[in-house]
């Protein structure tokens, strides 16, 4: 094991870009950087141009949060530290006692377990069933809808099997009957195009750390039009920089939820990323993603014990790739595939005991791949090769 | 004594965005501390020319600014 364990020490293969983007483009490293050396000051707390440089750095990232997922609004994109507590923000701050909400089988514990705990305090549930790819019907959806249901959130693409969930249609259900519908866009933001108003999104949760390339610590909820503020609870309250004078929490966007000094360094960076992706363009960075899950897919068919799960065609999922080798230990094959190959992945129920349920892979998991826009087509073949050769072990 | 004009919104952000929709209607702005003789809810305003307030009032109306004022400063 020994000269295996030395062979990998030199490489280094990330496929764990589900969990976290790696490596980030340069210009985020460089942005965060300079932030510390240049700007630094406490944003909207002060009128000096220290504070107005750090100020405007935030709002230039909510511009092109805005343009990126079409909300006329930049002041409707509210940032909090991940998008957990972006979609905590929607639910907590929405539903109360006696409402009805709809959700999927796919669904990720960040949905799951506040949901479960609205539930116990009196929140009607429905959880729509998928699919072991990981589809989603809009009909089991349309099929729930009751007197009292107040909204539907749902998973853009999940976290376990990659299936891109069809949030336009969705979208088109829930304004027919006068829904909300809050999309978690933890996997899809920035390689997927997003258009709120055209796929009618009402409130959008996304993460900065993952495929938009920016840091962890970053994220945010953007609201859209047909959300009623009044009836809109923060999760926090307290210093937001204006209506200094009045001890009440300001009605206006974003500060109602923005409470507390920003992570205005991680948002300098996430800028730098989300520039980056511009740059780019969401296409090129698909395609490119796209064209590596492709020849993933059609390589692994080629191993004997390698079961695949989720869509068997690229185009309808994200670059996550969930499998197991018949006959083997998740576990083992990551640990082996981390020492001998140097290739860095998951293993387990990834945050998603629902979807693991609904995939058939429950409580086992699946050791998944996950690829990223820096990762290359050599890396691939690379990676079949030593599953092919742990496979036959 | 010089004569302009700010407008009051309700936080910086507000007057970030406010200060890029004049930008691109080609209109004059620049971001400054509230003079001390007004009350506002923000600490910053935008100052602007006194010939761009009709301007500045149709872009505030057309973008829902709230709670958005035009003052008179001398000083």
């Amino acid at each position: 094991m020994a000269d295996f364990s030395s062979q990998a020490q030199d490489t280094k293969i990330y496929f764990d870009n589900a969990a976290t983007s790696w490596p980030k483009p340069p210009q985020m490293i460089e942005a965060m950087a300079e932030f510390s050396r240049q700007a630094g000051a406490n944003p909207g707390r002060a009128g000096h141009r220290m504070a107005i440089d750090s100020a405007r750095i935030v709002y230039e990232t909510r511009e092109a949060i805005a343009g990126l997922f079409h909300c006329a609004d930049p002041l409707r994109v509210i940032f909090t530290s991940n998008v957990t507590e972006a979609i905590n923000l929607g639910l907590f701050g929405l539903l109360k006692a006696g409402d009805h909400v709809i959700t999927t089988s796919m669904e990720h514990n960040a949905v799951m377990r506040p949901l479960r705990y609205l539930q116990a305090q009196g929140v009607d549930l429905s959880i729509a069933p998928c699919s072991r790819e990981g589809y989603l019907d809009p009909c089991d959806v349309r099929r729930e809808i009751r007197k009292n249901t107040r909204m539907i959130v749902m998973t853009h693409a999940s976290n376990v099997s990659g299936t891109l969930m069809p949030a336009a249609e969705i979208g088109r259900i829930a304004h027919e009957n006068d829904l909300l519908l809050m999309v978690d866009a933890a996997q899809s933001a920035g390689v997927v195009p997003i258009d709120m108003q055209k796929d009618q999104i009402d409130l959008l949760a996304f993460t900065g750390h993952k495929s938009l390339y920016g840091p962890m610590g970053t994220g945010g909820l953007v609201i859209g039009e047909r959300v009623d503020l009044a009836n809109f609870k923060p999760l926090k309250m307290g210093g937001t920089g204006s209506n200094s004078e009045n001890e009440i929490q300001p009605a206006f966007l974003p500060d109602k939820f923005e409470s507390g000094t920003l992570n205005v360094i991680g948002l300098a960076g996430l800028l730098a990323s989300l520039r980056w992706i511009y740059q780019n363009g969401i296409d090129q960075i698909r395609a490119h993603e796209e064209s590596l899950t492709r020849a993933f897919l059609e390589g692994a068919r080629s191993i004997e014990n390698l079961r695949l799960y989720g869509p068997s065609d690229a185009a309808v999922k994200t670059s996550v790739i969930p499998f197991t080798l018949d006959g083997k230990d998740n576990g083992q094959i990551g640990e082996w595939l981390d020492e001998r190959y140097g290739i860095f992945c998951r293993v387990g129920l990834h945050c998603a005991p629902a979807a693991a349920r609904t995939m058939e892979v429950f409580p086992e998991g699946t050791i998944r791949f996950s690829l990223g826009y820096f990762n290359q087509l050599s890396e691939i073949d690379y990676a079949l090769e030593a599953l092919r050769t742990l496979s036959e072990r | 004594m010089e004569e302009f004009a700010v407008v009051l919104v309700e936080s910086t952000s507000q007057a970030m965005r406010l200060e890029n929709l004049l930008h691109m209607d080609g209109i004059q702005s620049k971001l400054i501390p509230v003079p001390r003789f007004l009350s506002s809810s923000c600490g910053n305003c935008l100052r602007i020319d006194l010939s761009s307030i009709e301007a500045v009032k149709k872009v505030i109306e057309k973008h829902h600014f709230a709670n958005a004022s035009v003052e008179i400063v001398q000083m």
